[in-house]
């Protein structure tokens, strides 16, 4: 029970960012490496707020936290829009391999810059979320613990709504089933494009703050391996399919935690690549994917 | 080791000057001046410190000399390429110190290591898209790291010390820095001539086409699932060989040589020096691995510069910096086939 609760809180995260990938990945068919770094962008966005901030006396900072979290939002947001625009969109044309590498170099760019501005150095954050632990059928379940996987439902479920019901979300669909008919018809696919990173890259900026806040520890690589596990949830749950990439999160973190506790903790991670790539070849479309034809 | 200077944007201007300068560059002895270059150097400076720098530096070369296989002719992105770096490395560590072999001794079992760890790695993801062949490798970067660091036979953490000799024969052994300076570039240079000549055999041209237009290269026979996977195949065996070399230039390895950050600067050292171009290559390894030595000052920042290269190259110059030929032809024919349409999505216009 212990190890189900855990692996769906650290799920959680995991679908955050992974609906990040999902979305940029199913409209411009664009892996974005450098979205992990988004998340921990987002981390070090909040910290400075908070830290400028000073400390809050506890009733306060979880209210705090929230405008914080808000904020954030808002920054890492505005962070992927300028990536699109600068290291993207000029590529959008250019051979597959040219924006791969881009995307390497703009991952690169902002773990070096945090590193440069913040220093190597792991930093501590200034709140930690601490509350009460209870018991529900044999699972340890803190206050803050609930409260975080509540936001992150909040999140998502905000964003399934936005996508199927609003004109943009409608937008968003249709280009990623043919960007040329909708641009045709009227679309201006770019500021949809812009929307879907600022979303995306919104997403995996409140996971930074929650995730900094929750463990208390951030450091400038913090992004490089739940990048890659936001990869594998998105490609469980079948990439380009935003409740996949719900799914395939919660999935991962499920079958994480089981992995864990069978082969022991430090095989953890060699655990959630052995799937991923076992993934890959059996069932490369994921759970909830289709079945796509490569058009020439 | 500077044979050659980089003068990568020279060959777009036009005029005498550039004329000579693209001629120089396009000069078939280039390769050996470089060699001899190489060679030559230790006459010049040949403290440990220089000499240590140089060797790694070499080593540096066939490791970007391998990649250049994998990303320059073949198209195929690898992120985790410093994985068979770690396995031949590991491999002949483990070897030599179990038998009391010599290093070079160790090679067979580094080949038959690297070529399954090739197969292991690219026979499932090879079927797929580009893309997750990418981060499949990333992972496989971090699962092989992490294992070295997990497993007892490895030495954990710590890692492998006292590794043997490269070559120990009756009482003459490779063990001044000086001697095995000279052996790596040998090595180095042959490995290096070997896929410049790879790149232009039978394989290496069904490669390259397979990097344009996959779909059109199977559709003329080629078959590119095991066309890819030569690539790949070949590619780790480089990197296995550079971790030998690797292993012995340092007599200890341990997972803290084989992060990421490796695998992005080899990756590095390939795009910018121009993809499928192995003199361009051979020049962004000698970049990448030296200018930090000349710019300790800018420690800091230097991985920041890498960075904001990779995508300022990448946006002004999507094929290298200094790329093969035959590109520029092949675009101009493509660019009247453009729908109106197609313009309109390039130029990022609506409606």
């Amino acid at each position: 029970m212990q190890i189900i609760w855990d692996g769906l809180f650290v799920g959680s995260f995991y679908a955050l960012i992974a609906l990040g990938y999902s979305m940029v990945y199913g409209i411009i068919k664009l892996l974005n490496f450098a979205h992990g770094d988004i998340y921990m962008l987002g981390a070090f966005i909040g910290f400075v707020m908070l830290t400028s901030m000073g400390g809050l006396p506890g009733a306060l900072s979880i209210g705090a936290l929230l405008v914080v979290l808000l904020a954030s939002m808002v920054l890492t947001g505005g962070a992927g829009v300028l990536i699109e625009r600068f290291a993207y969109r000029p590529l959008r044309k250019a051979p597959r391999l040219a924006v791969l590498i881009t995307a390497v170099g703009v991952s690169f760019t902002l773990q070096y810059g945090v590193s440069a501005i913040m220093g190597p150095n792991p930093r501590s954050y200034p709140v930690r979320l601490e509350g009460d632990v209870f018991d529900i059928l044999g699972a340890r379940i803190s206050l803050p613990q609930v409260l975080l996987m509540a936001i992150a439902a909040i999140l998502m479920v905000s964003l399934n709504t936005y996508i199927q019901k609003t004109s943009t979300g409608r937008a968003m669909r249709s280009i990623s089933l043919d960007m040329k008919g909708s641009l045709l018809m009227g679309i201006n696919v770019n500021s949809v494009i812009t929307r879907t990173f600022f979303i995306g890259s919104a997403l995996a900026g409140a996971a930074g703050v929650m995730s900094g806040a929750y463990y208390g520890k951030i450091d400038f690589m913090m992004g490089f391996l739940i990048g890659l596990k936001a990869f594998t949830a998105a490609v469980i749950g079948g990439i380009g399919n935003i409740q996949g990439a719900m799914l395939g999160g919660l999935v991962l973190g499920l079958l994480e935690a089981f992995g864990a506790s069978v082969f022991g903790g430090e095989w953890r991670d060699v655990f959630s690549f052995v799937v991923l790539i076992l993934f890959l070849t059996l069932r490369p479309t994921g759970i909830l994917g289709e079945r796509v034809t490569e058009r020439v | 080791m500077s044979g050659s200077t980089f003068k990568s944007q020279a060959p777009r201007r036009t005029g005498p000057a550039a004329a000579w300068v693209s001629g120089l560059l396009e000069n078939k002895y280039l390769g050996w001046i470089a060699l001899a270059a190489a060679l030559l150097a230790p006459l010049l400076t040949a403290s440990p410190y220089s000499l240590n720098v140089m060797t790694t530096a070499a080593i540096f070369v066939m490791l970007a000399a391998g990649l250049n296989i994998v990303v320059g002719y073949c198209g195929l992105l690898d992120l985790g390429y410093i994985a068979f770096m770690a396995v031949g490395a590991y491999t002949a560590g483990i070897v030599s110190k179990a038998f009391e072999l010599p290093l070079l001794f160790t090679i067979p079992a580094v080949l038959v290591m690297t070529i399954l760890a090739g197969l292991i790695i690219g026979a499932p993801t090879l079927r797929l898209r580009s893309d997750y062949l990418a981060i499949v490798t990333l992972g496989f970067g971090e699962i092989t790291r992490i294992t070295a660091n997990n497993l007892s036979v490895t030495g954990g953490p710590s890692g492998i010390y006292g590794i043997p000799k490269l070559l120990t024969f009756g009482d003459f052994s490779v063990h001044s820095p000086a001697v095995f300076y000279y052996v790596t570039i040998l090595i180095v240079a042959f490995f290096v001539l070997a896929s410049a000549r790879l790149g232009k055999s039978r394989l290496g041209r069904a490669w390259r086409f397979v990097r344009e237009d996959e779909d059109a290269a199977e559709a003329m026979g080629i078959h590119t699932y095991k066309v890819k996977l030569m690539a790949y195949i070949f590619g780790a065996v480089w990197g296995g060989f550079a971790g030998v070399l690797f292993a012995s230039h340092l007599t200890a390895i341990s997972p803290k040589s084989f992060i990421f950050l490796q695998s992005a600067l080899v990756l590095m050292a390939v795009v910018l020096g121009g993809m499928g171009n192995m003199r361009g290559v051979v020049v962004g390894a000698l970049v990448i691995s030296l200018l930090p030595e000349l710019l300790r000052d800018l420690s800091e920042y230097r991985y920041l510069a890498f960075g904001l290269l990779l995508v300022v190259a990448m946006v002004f110059r999507p094929k290298g910096l200094w790329p093969a030929h035959g590109h520029e032809e092949e675009r101009k024919k493509k660019e009247p086939e453009q729908t109106a349409v197609d313009a309109a999505v390039s130029r990022g216009e609506s409606r």
